[in-house]
């Protein structure tokens, strides 16, 4: 018996459910329908030079997952099934041909085949026969054949002669689905591997675990000619995990996927509710068979495909499908015409959109095409030829193409759809295709007539009003401290926005509190990383909505007017006013009912369990009475009646009612006091609620404007609405954190992960929730809400009547623990000062925490008996300090002072220091006199690519690719302009006062093979260096960590929730991430299970405090350590958290020269530091048992619960996920201790560098001319990384090294390239041209003898120039999205570009000769572009955020633009530079200058001072 | 915080104290007042520091950054709220405490520090100014009776706690007076008896019964007390003098400090003194003993006259700034200067009494050495004279301020049959229960002899845990507590 195909079961913490994966995805089609088998083989061809954006895993052999989908080849199935031996095949059209995979065993196949063959028969049809698929697995990995299935096609025909085409294949769909049923019922050994690709008598689907180029080798049937086909539809896979998956190859049924859809639970439990009211005239009785419509346990994309089948079958057009599962961003969008508009606004009342970054290309075996996301955050190149074949794939260049035969090249634009009709011979544009699809109806009449505005709504009778005389009272019920009124609050209700903490989270877990907790602190938000990339809500708005609907869904499978009856809100959080508007709502259609939220406090645990189930009913109930807005109030609190934590309310009715099948016909609505900081509204909406009025906030903050507190500056009738502003951005901000951009598709999506919730209790009310570890029920939940109702209701007066002080973020004697208190901040001083080995010990005593309390998971720990060994024979402290790492923390963060002590103490103890994301001064990349070395071994690489430049690349010992920051996951940073001094602009290549913004993703890292190719193109430019990556630790941390050790990282870090220097909002310190422990632990796990730990070096870091926490860390699996904040407090740091203020007293986080005067940190202080550290960790060693770090690496067993611990809420903890060991082989390496194989030999690189051997070694000239083609990638960077590493930072003369190519090239072309360096391809190029560009000159030209016009066609990918420094860059022809996005200095000319064109510049000129996209000049802090703006139309596409729109008026500026336009011409021959050139005054005027105002301001400033210094 | 940089554009600004020579002339306190706009410069240059070791620093954990904050937005009403939550009577502690708080202040690791005790005081005498502070008697009797013994400032904290949870309290208080050290022990000039009254009076009208003149042991016996009352709170202090075993000691001019300085406070009060004066006026005083005790003696011998005024302490002179092994924000063992120091006398360090010597029964010289530290092989201090270097004072009063031993060992401490530390104070359990069950302890007897802020300390933990011990339940904040949880 082989392996089960699927994925390994649940085990410790890894779960199959974080499976991700991303992709490479294209087809070939020729437009007339013209059916060949060269379509066939070209496809084939398509996937083989993609093959770089897919992986293997351990077995280099065995791939992620490949496959192909075509029209059902009929003459070539005649001929098959007759030499099967089969009767001879109804003719096209009238049977259906299913791909079967069958478990291994002979005697499960033929016992599954029964059930199938029964189904087949109770379904109307007849059996014409089974054929086994020939396949020859001799090339095939080892892990794909042991799990490799039984492939068998199945033939069958329908007993009633009248079932042909569409109506057959909906037949064909019911029959799959009741297999499907059926096979997971039998209860058969082997089901689990039972499996259909495909069942259709239109298509047909070959895929496996495989390789692309073993498609065609392995399924012997591909290569026959009479296999044919007028399209092939085709997938690589990338999966994070490698686990051999023979049913995860796309393609599905009806699409290829490249990406990831965030939002999977909520769609998920929306659709299981909806299928409940399933109605359909063409589906009939069968509709009751279609349960459930997405097959449990489904990827994101096989849930999709299911869905989307389901659409098309009940009658729609697969391209309106798509339009209602992927709508556009229609809401902020002036340009969209009304009708479209309506059409999206409509069915956004039908289903939510599933959300996501997504290529879909999709088939009926009629249609085919493909879409993008909202976002468009994949690539999808397109050509189409002369001769009518159409070639679409995620790269160009996937199929060589004479340039003669080129009709058009293009690229699909975010939201836009790309279809060639088969059967009436041509493309569709998506202009016409959804024009057609948006006026089938009257969409905007049905709207109009149907839809009801919360703005629109009349006056109620009774507005409630507050009570001042119970405000205090209920305050503290509802567990207010005196410190969220002033620290969350105030600055909310002053601003419009949340306000900012510095230094992380340093108290415990809420399960591992001493303090009443509100519920809503065991949620922990999830957060995108490498799979999928957060979003910038605040410079990509355009795409990001907060509209809420309520009302009752109607039958998914029909419209009509009724459809859209439902009641809009702009945004989700509703005043008192509108919430009594609400409650008195009097329209046809709309009945509103208020349910209490309480129960009786005195019967505790009981009574809010029988007030729960209660609550529920009554849902039920008025959901049956037809009610369709339920208000969950907690209103009226009294001494005898507590309030239900509202989570635990919204969590159990939406529960309940999608278990009755009832949610989709009702909306929820919040009323409570409980919730007040963004974190509780998101987690309301994220369990269901479709609007939260928080009566209390609100009245709290009348009474702080009352009472003066907040100030009287503010208008009264702002106060509630900067609150609302303020939620409502931090709402967005949590969205876009895991890449999702709407509030429907967040609502009920659940995207959080529970610590300390017991899993009855996450069962029933948060069902579906990761929640690990266990932890406290009802019981414990109602001891704490007690806690505050107590406090509120005291059964004995009180001296004093007043909230709590607080203390979750600062430090307050009796209020939330700390481990950075004074006892042990003092400590650590005085110990590292003295270098007082004893005193330190004290230190760690407090740090470790043993002997009270336990407030880390790691306390909650302790180590087995070992057999001690002598303390001597331990490896000594010396090999222990080479594996500690300071923090990532950039100079502008900390005052040079601090940075460059950290450094000269790291280089001193064999450690490595962390360069943070700001760069780092060349100048410290010598050594100093007396022999200390400021330079950092670590260099960061973060989105903002601050200072990344070829030579810091050579300088860096490792090179650390920051994914997200504990502090603040999945966000963005920036650095206000009033804080970039000189020194900061200089090493970070920008100009003092300017802002410099870090985008919340990487923007050439939005999946996993992206991330791959920037690893490639940093080791390219380095080969020497190590590359990490840094993660924070979130459920399903150790899955992207599998992902990543495949992308060829020889490092991965897992960051702990709880570190972190930067600013953050106070909402994502708190409450993203989770504790190193469960991370660390599960990435090891994980990376075993796999066979991929042995070529990692694994770091962990997150309040590392004491030698202690480096033996649990090590024993769960780290071999690498880092320390930041520790560190810092021997510097001087006392915690005062007012890093993002500049006002350090200790002159550690600051840049100002007075408070950096009071910097008194000592290198030897930060050496004690780390010796004690290692004096520690070797004692523990001796006592256990081991002789060096790598034994001790991963040996879990060595570890145990401490059941001394009488914590009250930490005794519900189950650990043993944490201390989990799977099952292993014994060649599974526990620790580092092998090396990644990177494929550098493979890089046209090496060739170029022997080639200009004169040029690097005597600088003479040299000129290479050769074909390039897209796998060929990262061209130039190795190259420019010998030249930096010979000749630093100046590089060569420019033009030095010519390099012309002819062809398509890869990805990264001419990335990191120096000065000297001169590259012209002749051709096309895919994504990130220029990435890091740092003094070259790049020219891309459309090829002599094309036929097409270049400012029509797409010359470059997406993410061109992106953190360029210095340089040219010159491209005749139109460059796709993000145009030199973060470029802090090149000049570039291009002919035309994609939405988002120079996003976050600081720097450089842009001039652009042709049409943008949308959002131009978002974020753009810097740097000046020229853009020739012939329709007049580009004001409408500007970000006005932060820029001027100015003409071009200037002497300087013109002599500027000129020039440029003249180089681009020289260079690239370019026709409209030079039609501009001949006529330049016609055209001078309509160009649009592009002005940041900062940096306007910033010139200003620089002009007066360079006046100063010449006349002065 | 309002000002996120006003420490580093506001310097420290403490109360101005009245000239030297027309304090001299008065006993009345020193400090001159500050206006409001001052103290709210001040307080602005409070940090909000994400860990405020002043609030560690303050044995009440006092919550320093809010009530700065309060105080800087100029609301002072709620900054009241915040310092009565950790404080029963900042009006003392405002005045006499040596601020552990300033000493852990973290600006004071590089700069002059917060200006703490100024607020406190300024909050709490603008309360009172205001009328802000009231009779605030409970609304409910638990109908439980506890005896307090002891009126210093552990037993009247102790007993304003336990009056406010509901509980009926009579403070037993041996001298004529409520206040214990506090009104006998502290000179007028650093806190004005008028502020202690004021206190008095206010507990007295949220129904606390005093019962002065009454020593529980003596004429109030223990088996009585124990049989009226649910709970026994003893606040007793340590009242008794360290003796120095030195010849001479029994000669007249030789007092314990004590003796001297509650005759002055009498005299103040318009007592008429039944014993023999002890005065300094036109005498050579010396003071044997450099605490704070020590200097109030100096400041009470000027005022009184004294021809020149001696203060000899037994240890080396402190250094001016930290030394490495006393580093922020431990109490800094440098050398402080009292007002009294400003005022005049002079200090002696390493000097040890050899003998007193007179004639007819009367102190007329002091024979004394110098001594230096040494440490054992077990690093045990030691004082060595140094040889040679015995000299001789003429003197007629000498002031012995050389602390206190413990709790006097009379009936009340006997007869309950406590057990005892090592350091002969009374041994008490978390909940500041002692051996004998329903009797509590709290302040010097407990501690040892110590700051005001600590007895309030000690008296609101022992508050807690008679309320505990009476109702089962936990009502009342521990000290070091903003607020009960």
């Amino acid at each position: 018996m082989g392996k089960k195909f699927g994925l390994p079961d649940k085990q410790g913490l890894y779960d199959p459910q974080f499976e991700h994966d991303a992709c490479g995805v294209g087809f070939v089609a020729n437009v007339k329908g013209i059916k060949s088998h060269d379509i066939i083989v070209k496809g084939i061809t398509v996937l083989t030079n993609l093959e770089h954006r897919g992986a293997t895993g351990s077995d280099a052999n065995t791939g992620d997952g490949a496959g192909i989908l075509i029209q059902l080849p009929h003459q070539f199935l005649v001929k098959a099934a007759a030499q099967a031996g089969l009767e001879q095949l109804p003719e096209e059209g009238r049977y259906g041909v299913a791909m079967v995979f069958l478990p291994q065993s002979q005697e499960q196949t033929a016992d599954l085949e029964k059930v199938i063959e029964e189904a087949v028969k109770d379904e109307g049809f007849r059996l014409i026969g089974w054929r086994g698929v020939p396949v020859d697995n001799s090339g095939i990995g080892e892990l794909a054949k042991q799990s490799e299935p039984h492939i068998h096609q199945l033939f069958v025909a329908s007993n009633d002669p009248k079932l042909i085409g569409q109506n057959l294949e909906r037949k064909l769909y019911v029959l799959r689905k009741v297999i499907e049923q059926r096979v997971r019922d039998c209860g058969l050994p082997g089901a689990e591997n039972c499996y259909l690709p495909s069942l259709s008598c239109y298509t047909i689907v070959y895929k496996g675990l495989l390789k692309p180029p073993q498609i065609p080798d392995y399924y012997l049937d591909l290569s026959d000619p009479d296999m044919i086909s007028a399209m092939a539809l085709v997938h690589q896979r990338y999966s994070t995990n490698t686990f051999p998956t023979w049913d995860r190859a796309h393609p599905y049924r009806y699409i290829a996927h490249n990406g990831e859809i965030n939002t999977l639970r909520g769609n998920t439990n929306w659709m299981n509710t909806r299928q409940a009211h399933f109605a359909s005239d063409l589906l009939g009785k069968d509709v009751k068979k279609l349960s459930p419509v997405v097959v449990p346990g489904s990827s994101d994309s096989a849930s999709f495909d299911n869905v989307l089948e389901l659409l098309v079958m009940g009658g729609r057009e697969l391209s309106h499908a798509v339009m209602m599962m992927m709508p556009e961003a229609y809401e902020a969008n002036a340009e969209m015409d009304a009708d479209k508009k309506a059409f999206y606004e409509f069915h956004q009342s039908l289903i939510e959109p599933w959300d996501g970054p997504a290529a879909i290309a999709f088939s009926d075996g009629r249609v085919i095409g493909a879409t993008l996301d909202r976002n468009g955050l994949r690539p999808a190149r397109y050509v189409i030829t002369k001769d009518d074949l159409v070639v679409l794939a995620s790269e160009t260049g996937v199929l060589d193409i004479p340039i003669e035969n080129v009709a058009r090249k293009g690229k699909l634009e975010p939201g836009k759809m790309f279809l060639v009709n088969l059967e009436e011979g041509r493309i569709i544009s998506d202009e016409e295709l959804k024009r057609k699809i948006v006026t089938r109806q009257p969409y905007a009449q049905w709207i109009a007539e149907n839809t009801v505005h919360l703005r629109d709504l009349g006056k109620p009778e009774h507005p409630s009003v507050g009570d001042s005389a119970t405000l205090l009272q209920r305050q503290q019920a509802f567990g207010y401290t005196a410190e969220e009124l002033r620290v969350l609050l105030l600055p909310m209700a002053t601003t419009g926005e949340e306000a900012l903490g510095s230094m992380g989270n340093d108290t415990p877990l809420a399960v591992l509190s001493e303090r009443p907790q509100l519920l809503y602190n065991y949620f922990k938000q999830l957060f995108a990383q490498v799979t999928n990339p957060p979003i910038d809500p605040i410079r990509e708005d355009l795409v990001m909505s907060l509209s809420a609907a309520v009302g009752t869904e109607q039958n998914l499978l029909d419209e009509s007017p009724l459809h859209c009856r439902q009641l809009h809100m702009e945004y989700p959080i509703l005043t008192d006013y509108q919430l009594e508007q609400l409650r008195h709502l009097d329209q046809p259609g709309f009945k509103t009912k208020t349910l209490p939220m309480h129960y009786k406090a005195e019967d505790g645990a009981k009574g809010l369990k029988r007030a729960l189930s209660e609550l529920c009913k009554e849902a039920e109930q008025a959901t049956r009475d037809d009610y369709n807005i339920l208000i969950l109030s907690d209103r009226g609190v009294t001494a005898e009646c507590a309030a239900i934590p509202a989570l635990l309310a919204t969590g159990a009715v939406h529960h309940h009612l999608i278990r009755k099948l009832l949610r989709t016909r009702c909306g929820l609505i919040v009323e409570s006091g409980e919730p007040r900081e963004v974190m509780h509204f998101s987690l309301l909406i994220g369990y269901g609620a479709s609007a939260i009025n928080p009566y209390l906030a609100m009245e709290t903050l009348e009474e702080m404007y009352l009472q003066g507190i907040i100030s009287n500056e503010i208008e009264h009738k702002n106060i509630v609405k900067n609150y609302i502003k303020a939620v409502n951005k931090g709402l967005l901000k949590i969205f876009s954190k895991m890449g999702i951009s709407t509030f429907q598709s967040y609502q009920g999506a659940q995207i959080f992960e529970i610590i300390g919730l017991d899993h009855g209790v996450v069962n029933r009310y948060f069902t579906g929730t990761t929640a690990r570890l266990g932890g406290i029920g009802l019981d414990g939940i109602a001891t704490e809400v007690d806690k505050h109702h107590q406090h509120a209701f005291p059964r004995n007066p009180e001296p004093t009547r007043q909230l709590y002080r607080g203390g979750q973020y600062q430090w307050r004697k009796n209020g939330e623990h700390h481990f950075f208190n004074p006892d042990t901040v003092a400590r650590l001083q005085h110990s590292t000062a003295a270098g007082d080995y004893r005193l330190f010990k004290k230190y760690t005593h407090i740090a470790n925490n043993e002997s009270e309390q336990a407030s880390t998971l790691r306390g909650l720990l302790k180590f087995k008996a070992g057999n001690p060994v002598p303390l001597e024979e331990v490896e000594p402290i010396e090999n222990i300090m080479k594996r500690f790492c300071t923090g990532a923390m950039s100079f502008g963060s900390i005052s040079k002072e601090a940075h460059e002590t950290l450094a000269i103490a790291m280089n001193r103890i064999g450690g490595k220091s962390n360069t943070g994301e700001g760069g780092e001064d060349p100048a410290r990349y010598e050594k100093d006199a007396n022999g200390d070395w400021r330079r950092s071994a670590i260099k960061q690489v973060a989105s903002a690519r601050f200072g990344v430049d070829s030579h810091y690349i050579v300088n860096a010992q490792e090179l650390q690719i920051k994914m997200a920051q504990g502090a603040k996951p999945g966000e963005g940073g920036q650095l206000p302009g009033h804080k970039v001094d000189e020194n900061i602009a200089r090493v970070r290549n920008s100009v003092p006062g300017v802002t410099l913004i870090s985008p919340p993703p990487h923007h050439d890292i939005y999946s996993i093979e992206d991330l791959k190719q920037l690893i490639f193109d940093l080791k390219n430019v380095n080969p020497q260096a190590d590359i990490s990556v840094k993660l924070v630790a979130e459920a399903g941390v150790g899955t992207i960590a599998a992902g990543v050790a495949k992308a060829k990282a020889d490092a991965i870090l897992i960051s702990g929730h709880d570190g972190g220097t930067g600013a953050s909002p106070l909402t994502s310190i708190k409450h993203a991430g989770i504790p190193w422990e469960i991370g660390l632990a599960e990435t090891q796990q994980v990376l075993l299970l796999n066979n991929l730990r042995g070529r990692i070096r694994l770091q962990t870091d997150g309040q590392l405090k004491t030698g202690r926490d480096v033996v649990v860390a090590t024993l769960l699996g780290a071999e690498e350590y880092g320390f930041a904040t520790a560190p810092l407090v021997t510097l001087g740091c006392i915690l005062m958290r007012k890093c993002h203020l500049n006002t350090c007293p200790v002159g550690v986080a600051t840049q100002d020269p007075q408070l950096r005067e009071n910097f008194a940190g000592k290198v030897e202080h930060v050496i004690n530091f780390f010796k004690f550290i290692a004096m520690e960790v070797r004692e523990i060693m001796a006592e256990l048992g081991f002789r060096t770090v790598n034994e001790m690496v991963g040996r879990v067993e060595m570890l145990e619960p401490n059941l001394a611990i009488a914590h009250f809420k930490a005794q519900n903890l189950d650990l043993s996920p944490i201390l989990y060991q799977p099952e292993l082989e014994p060649e599974v390496k526990r620790y580092y201790s092998e090396k990644q194989e990177h494929g550098l030999e493979e890089a046209l690189d090496n060739q170029l560098i022997v080639m200009a051997k004169a040029a690097l070694d005597k600088q003479e000239v040299v000129e290479i001319n050769l074909p390039i083609r897209n796998s060929h990638r990262s061209v130039g960077a190795m190259l420019g990384g010998e030249i930096s590493r010979r000749y630093g930072a100046k590089g060569l003369p420019d033009d030095t090294i010519w390099l012309n190519f002819k062809g398509s090239a890869g990805q990264s072309f001419g990335a990191f390239v120096p000065n000297g360096i001169s590259l012209t391809l002749e051709g096309d190029a895919n994504d990130y041209v220029g990435k890091g560009l740092c003094g070259g000159r790049i020219v891309v030209k459309t090829p002599v003898g094309a036929d097409f016009d270049p400012r029509q066609n797409i010359l470059i990918g997406n993410t061109t120039l992106y953190g360029a420094i210095r340089g040219e860059a010159y491209f005749n022809g139109v460059a796709g999205e993000r145009f030199a996005v973060r470029n802090s200095g090149v000049k570039a000319v291009v002919e035309g570009l994609g939405d988002h064109g120079c996003e976050y510049m600081t720097g450089g000129r842009v001039v652009v000769l042709g049409k943008t996209g949308r959002n131009f000049g978002a974020g753009m802090s810097g740097g000046i572009a020229y853009v020739l703006d012939e329709e007049g139309r580009f004001e409408g596409r500007v970000n006005l955020g932060m820029v001027d729109l100015e003409k071009v008026t200037g002497q300087n500026e013109i002599e500027e633009l000129r020039s440029l336009i003249e180089k681009h011409y020289r260079y690239t021959g370019s026709e409209i530079a030079e039609k501009i050139l001949l006529d330049w005054s016609t055209y001078l005027p309509r160009f649009v200058k592009v002005m940041p105002r900062e940096y306007k301001h910033a010139l200003t400033n620089l002009k007066d001072k360079e006046a100063v210094v010449q006349h002065g | 915080m309002a000002k996120a940089n006003g420490f580093i554009t506001i310097q420290r600004k403490n109360a101005a104290y009245r000239p030297i020579a027309e304090r001299l002339k008065d006993y009345n306190e020193i400090p001159e007042p500050m206006s409001a706009e001052e103290i709210k410069q001040q307080a602005a240059r409070c940090m909000d520091c994400g860990i405020p070791f002043c609030h560690q620093g303050c044995p009440l954990g006092n919550v320093i950054p809010d009530f700065n904050d309060l105080v800087y937005e100029n609301r002072w009403r709620e900054a009241l709220d915040v310092l009565l939550a950790t404080n029963n009577f900042p009006e003392f502690t405002g005045r006499v405490c040596p601020a552990p708080c300033e000493a852990a202040c973290v600006l004071g690791i590089n700069q002059d520090p917060v200006t703490i005790k100024q607020v406190e005081v300024s909050i709490i005498d603008r309360a009172y100014e205001e009328g802000w502070i009231t009779p605030q008697p409970p609304t409910y009797r638990t109908g439980k009776k506890v005896a307090v013994i002891g009126s210093g400032p552990a037993g009247m904290a102790a007993a304003e706690q336990l009056n406010r949870a509901g509980h009926l309290v009579t403070v037993f208080e041996k001298a004529d007076r409520i206040g214990g050290l506090l009104i006998y022990g502290i000179p007028d000039f650093k806190m004005d008896k008028n502020i202690l009254q004021r206190r008095v009076d206010l507990m007295a009208a949220e129904g606390i019964e005093f019962q002065t003149n009454t020593h529980v042991g003596i004429d109030y016996s223990v088996a009585k007390l124990k049989a009226e009352y649910d709970a026994i709170i003893l606040t007793n202090g340590a009242e008794q003098p360290r003796e120095l075993p030195v010849p001479g000691f029994e000669l007249e001019g030789v007092h314990y400090a004590m003796d001297f300085l509650t005759q002055q406070n009498r005299r103040n009060l318009g007592d008429t003194l039944t014993e023999p004066d002890i005065l300094a006026n036109d005498k050579t005083v010396v003071i044997i003993g450099g605490g704070d005790t020590g200097s109030d003696c100096l400041g009470t011998s000027l005022r009184q006259g004294a021809k020149e005024v001696i203060q000899f302490e037994h240890k080396p002179q402190p250094p001016n700034t930290r030394p490495i092994h006393n580093p922020w924000p431990d109490w800094p063992m440098t050398l402080m200067k009292s007002t009294s120091h400003e005022e005049g006398g002079k200090q002696e360090f390493s000097i040890a009494t050899k003998a007193f010597e007179g004639s007819d029964g009367k102190l007329e010289r002091l024979r004394a050495i110098k001594v230096e530290l040494a440490f054992d092989e077990h690093g045990q201090r030691h004082f060595i004279e140094v040889p040679d270097s015995e000299f001789t004072i003429e003197t007629e009063l000498v002031l012995i301020a050389a602390g206190f031993s413990g709790p006097v060992q009379n009936g009340l401490v006997r007869d309950l049959g406590l057990k005892l530390t090592k350091r002969h104070t009374i041994w008490v359990d978390p909940d500041k229960m002692t051996s004998v069950s329903g009797v509590f302890a709290a302040g010097d007897n407990v501690r040892g002899q110590s700051l005001v802020v600590w007895a309030i300390a000690e008296g609101r933990d022992a508050a807690r845990g008679v309320d505990k011990y009476l109702t089962g339940r936990v009502h009342l904040p521990a000290s070091n507590t903003a607020i009960a949880s």
